[in-house]
């Protein structure tokens, strides 16, 4: 018996042999945590400068990381093979959900992102960036892998209904990092690379198609990220102002408070998906770099957690939402900075806003519990 | 089992997993590593680049306006001043609806289209970004707060208080003085535009035109923080402006109140200087204009009326209205006959009422239709014979009057700080040639010799060339700047102006023999003190000694041997009345020159008003006062 233990997981035993804390009782991640709660903390003391000094802002962030911790320790609970027999069902309600949206959501600007429920208003793009992950995930992890080309094809389709339903809103950053958190369970299933290839191939033939089904306003963004400086005042004026806020900020930056792009109002959005610029400029790129460090540190420790996972469906879910964090820190800072067109994708953590922090540590959460669920297996 | 059934083999997918993950935190790495790149080439390859846009962006220059110079008079009274008003103005860059905040504001306070019209301009000269652009001047206190309370609803709109002038004594002194108005582009093309970037006013007229550059200061300059809006979060550092100077004028404002007083309105003008500086004692040319009206902008309606009406309060008779001077030259032109040796002071003629220039030829009559008898120089002065003039000036021709009257400074501008003055009309026989083409006749020589045809001449020119003949030929230029004003602990200092340097003085006068001075001022002193004088009953019972010289200007020509009665002439035909005088007769302090348009007789009219201002200035009575008493008892 001890001998099946063994084939299947390599390190059984000396987590077996060794006599359990307290503290795997939580099953929290101590350096998961640590260093998300440094990211918190570096969070609003950024916050707290983008926001013009405003202690409101602060505090009203300060008790949504605590939500968002509670709901990380809450998900660390769940065991993943109850989250797995879920999966089938939360797709469907998701899909469902985004149905409705686009029938009866609610929104600004021409897009129709909420459902409005008596009482509060939600984003069912936001439960769907966890649940598409659990679910190809789920259903990849009960077929051999890697995956042959049926199963493949049947994980696009998941993937292709919530990112169809979700660009249709419209809201294109949304749906791409959906995709993508999709894709990525796809890549670490060991797809066979004659397929990867394949498929950048198409993706390279599909972009004319892209632009055809684009909104006006996403192909302006698209213009506008091309040539910023041919339209100043308007569209271009945003990437203008955060490219010299970042800039302007030099090696050590202008120092905390006194950035003077974000301070005096020429930095739109700074707190919110522009604050990277804040960072830039108050703490120059000695700034970013510690920032970028911890997130680097992060995905790394959840890119180990995930390969310690003690089944298929547990590594493909926890790979699968690290990389999607990336994606989000990529896009961001890409965006930001000029090299990437203007999507609403924030900052992780550290830009203001309730729900993708809540997602966000939803998402930590589970990737906490499938790494320290494994015991589990001895009962 | 079908081949693509396979078992699934953990220990394989797990060896794969890692392989990929490991290969996804390469391209992370990878990625990372673009970042990093991508933000050192903007914060240290860039780095200068976009710090200068930053600061592009956040530093301004802003311009301080300098504070005008005050204006005073000669005893300190104020006579132009800075005000707070209160203006409404818009700025472009936070009024997104330009259009519609115009509306909703004009629902609130009252604005003219007039108003939107020059906004409209202004608001197309504006000289840089997130300047606020006057809509309307001159808010009441239940304006400002309406525009106060409203303010949510009227993005971009703002009170602003300004420093404008006000002429506190309003009409008395606007063609004394001048006005400031608005500049305009073409006055802006004439001034350093950086002087005046933050500028909205210039002068406009006189005084205040023509001592712009000194009233004006030096502009200051602030560099300013502003936020993305354009408002001014905090000064970074601050060049103060320089306030223009204060000037002091001769002039006396209460004896500027006593002859406008004494005009009563009438179409008329008083000059009045001082004969020791040149200094402008009073320069009043009535009806006028408050001038308040014009600095920030006249209505329309009101400039009409101004423009339209008859008396032309618009008009600055004093130093532009161009009149035949009558008898008033009389004393200069028996000067230019005695002084060049045509006939001695002794000539005597017989006047019959009027002279021929040859026997049965056309009568030059003499204003006395009978005649005055026998009369030489001096009666010929104090009686105003018009035929002793008539036959000396038969004698010697047009060119020793043209010579001697130039002398006193007719025909050319001699005021210093006038910059309206106008030069009028001294004839000569080269001016009738080139600007009438045909000779000039004996018959111009006579009219010429009792102050008609083609000599005009200013109330100022009059007033000057009395001045002259009260100094005994010493020229005095007539100015009215006193000196610059300046505070210091040790009180107030006045520095006086180099009124040589701005222009040239005349030569004074040097007669061929000096005391032929004394010939004919004791026959202007006979004309108000003698006992034949024209003047007699107005300086008779003055208890100083002065000479005068009444003058009588005919508007319609009189034809040959027609009768001329006032009572008949409509008002508008009636002769100017004309009077110049300086006293006292000996150590002479005033001259001055009246004119009263259409008012019939020089020594009816005008000589009783030249008489009090020179009571009011040498004896410090004010007819006001003494009016009010003679009424009462």
């Amino acid at each position: 018996m001890n001998r099946e233990f063994e084939r299947y997981l390599p390190e059984s035993r000396t987590y077996l042999s060794r006599k359990p804390s307290w503290w795997s009782y939580t099953h929290l991640d101590a350096w998961m945590l640590l260093l998300l709660l440094l990211l918190c903390g570096f969070g609003l003391f950024v916050l707290y400068s983008a926001s013009g000094q405003d202690v409101g802002y602060v505090s009203r962030q300060a008790l949504r990381m605590g939500a968002g911790f509670f709901v990380l320790i809450v998900l660390a609970q769940v065991t993943p093979r109850f989250l797995g027999r879920w999966a089938p069902w939360l797709f469907v309600i998701g899909v469902g959900l985004l149905a409705a949206v686009l029938l009866f959501g609610v929104g600004a600007k021409g897009a129709q992102r909420w459902l409005a429920l008596p009482g509060f208003r939600f984003q069912p793009s936001e439960i769907m960036k966890l649940v598409l992950p659990l679910t190809v995930a789920y259903y990849l992890s009960s077929r051999p892998l890697p995956p042959s080309i049926k199963h493949v094809v049947v994980a696009l389709v998941l993937i292709g209904l919530p990112t169809a339903l979700i660009m249709k809103q419209p809201d294109l950053g949304t749906s791409l990092l959906i995709a993508a958190s999709g894709v990525f369970v796809l890549l670490l299933s060991g797809i066979r690379w004659r397929f990867i290839f394949a498929a950048l191939a198409v993706a390279g033939a599909a972009l004319p198609a892209l632009w055809a089904v684009m909104k006006d306003y996403q192909r302006q963004r698209v213009l506008t990220f091309l040539d910023p400086e041919s339209d100043p005042l308007g569209a271009g004026w945003n990437i203008i102002q955060s490219k010299t806020a970042i800039g302007s900020g030099g090696l050590y930056g202008k120092g905390w408070l006194s950035g003077t792009q974000s301070q005096l109002d020429f930095l739109p959005e700074s707190h919110t998906d522009f604050i990277i610029a804040v960072v830039a400029e108050e703490l120059g790129l000695i700034g970013v770099l510690i920032l970028l460090t911890l997130y680097l540190l992060i995905i790394a420790r959840g890119l180990v957690m995930a390969s310690q996972a003690p089944d298929s469906f547990g590594r493909l879910l926890s790979g699968s939402i690290i990389l999607t964090f990336f994606v989000y820190v990529f896009v961001n800072i890409g965006m930001v900075s000029g090299l990437l067109p203007v999507v609403g994708v924030p900052l992780p953590l550290i830009s203001y806003g309730g729900t993708s922090l809540v997602t966000l540590m939803a998402g930590f959460g589970i990737l906490m519990s499938i790494h320290n669920h494994r015991t589990m297996l001895k009962k | 089992m079908s081949g693509h059934e396979r078992l699934k083999d953990y220990s394989r997918e797990s060896h794969t997993f890692k392989v990929r993950a490991v290969l996804a935190f390469g391209v992370v790495f990878l990625l990372m590593l673009v970042l990093v790149g991508r933000l050192y080439y903007l914060q240290v390859m860039q780095y200068d680049r976009y710090v200068a846009m930053s600061d592009d962006n956040r530093v301004q220059l802003q311009p301080v306006a300098p504070t005008r110079g005050l204006i005073y008079d000669r005893n300190g009274h104020l006579l132009a001043d800075n005000r707070p008003s209160y203006s409404v103005t818009v700025l472009k860059e936070e009024a997104k609806h330009l259009e519609q905040t115009l509306v909703d504001l004009r629902e609130i306070i009252p604005i003219t289209d007039r108003e939107i019209d020059r906004f409209k301009t202004r608001l197309k000269q504006r000289r840089r970004p997130f300047e606020s652009v006057p809509l309307r001047f001159r808010l009441t206190d239940d304006e400002i707060a309406r525009i106060s309370v409203n303010y949510h609803r009227l993005p971009g709109v703002r009170v602003e208080a300004e420093l404008i002038r006000y002429y506190p004594e309003g009409q008395s002194l606007v063609h004394a003085l001048g006005y400031v108005g608005r500049i305009n582009e073409q006055e802006l093309q004439k001034v350093n535009a950086n002087n005046y970037s933050a500028t909205h006013y210039i002068g406009k007229l006189g005084v205040e035109r023509f001592y712009e550059d000194e009233l004006h200061g030096q502009v200051g300059f602030q560099k300013v923080e502003t936020n993305a809006r354009g408002r001014v979060m905090r000064v970074l550092e601050r060049t103060d402006p320089v306030p223009g100077k204060d000037l002091v004028l001769h002039l006396d404002m209460r004896l500027q109140q006593i002859t406008e007083y004494l005009l009563q309105d009438r179409r008329a003008a008083v000059v009045a200087i001082d004969t020791e500086t040149g200094g402008i004692l009073s320069l009043v040319s009535t009806p006028g204009y408050d001038p308040n009206l014009f600095v920030t902008g006249i209505s329309t309606k009101d400039y009409n009326g101004l423009r339209e009406s008859d008396d032309l309060p618009l008009f600055n008779r004093a130093i532009r209205g161009r009149y035949p001077p009558g008898s008033t030259i009389k004393p200069i032109i028996a000067l230019s006959a005695i002084d060049t040796g045509v006939v001695s002071p002794n000539y005597t003629i017989f006047d019959p009422g009027w002279y021929t220039l040859t026997t049965g030829g056309r009568k030059y009559r003499d204003w006395k239709k009978y005649g005055h008898g026998k009369v030489d120089m001096n009666e010929a002065i104090a009686q105003s014979c018009d035929t002793w003039f008539y036959s000396v000036a038969h004698k010697m021709g047009v060119v020793p009057m043209s010579k001697y009257l130039g002398m006193f400074g007719f025909g050319q501008v001699t005021s210093v700080d006038l910059p309206e003055a106008l030069a009028a009309i001294l004839p000569s026989k080269e001016w009738k040639r080139s600007s009438r083409r045909v000779p000039w006749y004996t018959g111009d020589s006579l009219n010429l010799s009792i102050g008609q045809g083609f000599l005009v001449a200013t109330p100022l020119q009059l007033a000057t060339a009395t001045a002259v003949i009260a100094n005994r030929g010493r020229w005095v230029q007539p100015h009215m700047l006193k000196g610059y004003r300046t505070q210091t602990e040790e009180g107030i200092q006045l520095q006086a102006p180099d009124l040589e340097q701005i222009k040239a003085k005349p030569a004074d006068v040097q007669l061929n023999n000096p005391k032929y001075w004394e010939n004919i001022i004791k026959g202007m002193h006979d004309v108000v003190q003698g006992p034949t004088g024209t003047a007699r009953r107005v300086g008779s019972d003055a208890p100083y000694e002065f000479a005068g010289k009444t003058g009588t200007a005919q508007v319609v020509g009189i034809k040959q041997d027609e009768e001329y009665d006032a009572e008949k002439l409509a008002e508008i035909h009636r002769d100017h009345a004309l009077f110049v005088a300086f006293a006292p007769l000996k150590e002479p302090k005033i001259a001055i020159a009246v004119i009263v348009e259409n008012g019939g007789g020089g020594s009816s009219t005008a000589a009783p008003i030249a008489r009090k201002i020179m009571d009011a200035y040498l004896l410090g009575t004010d007819p006001r006062v003494q009016e009010v008493a003679d009424g009462e008892s």
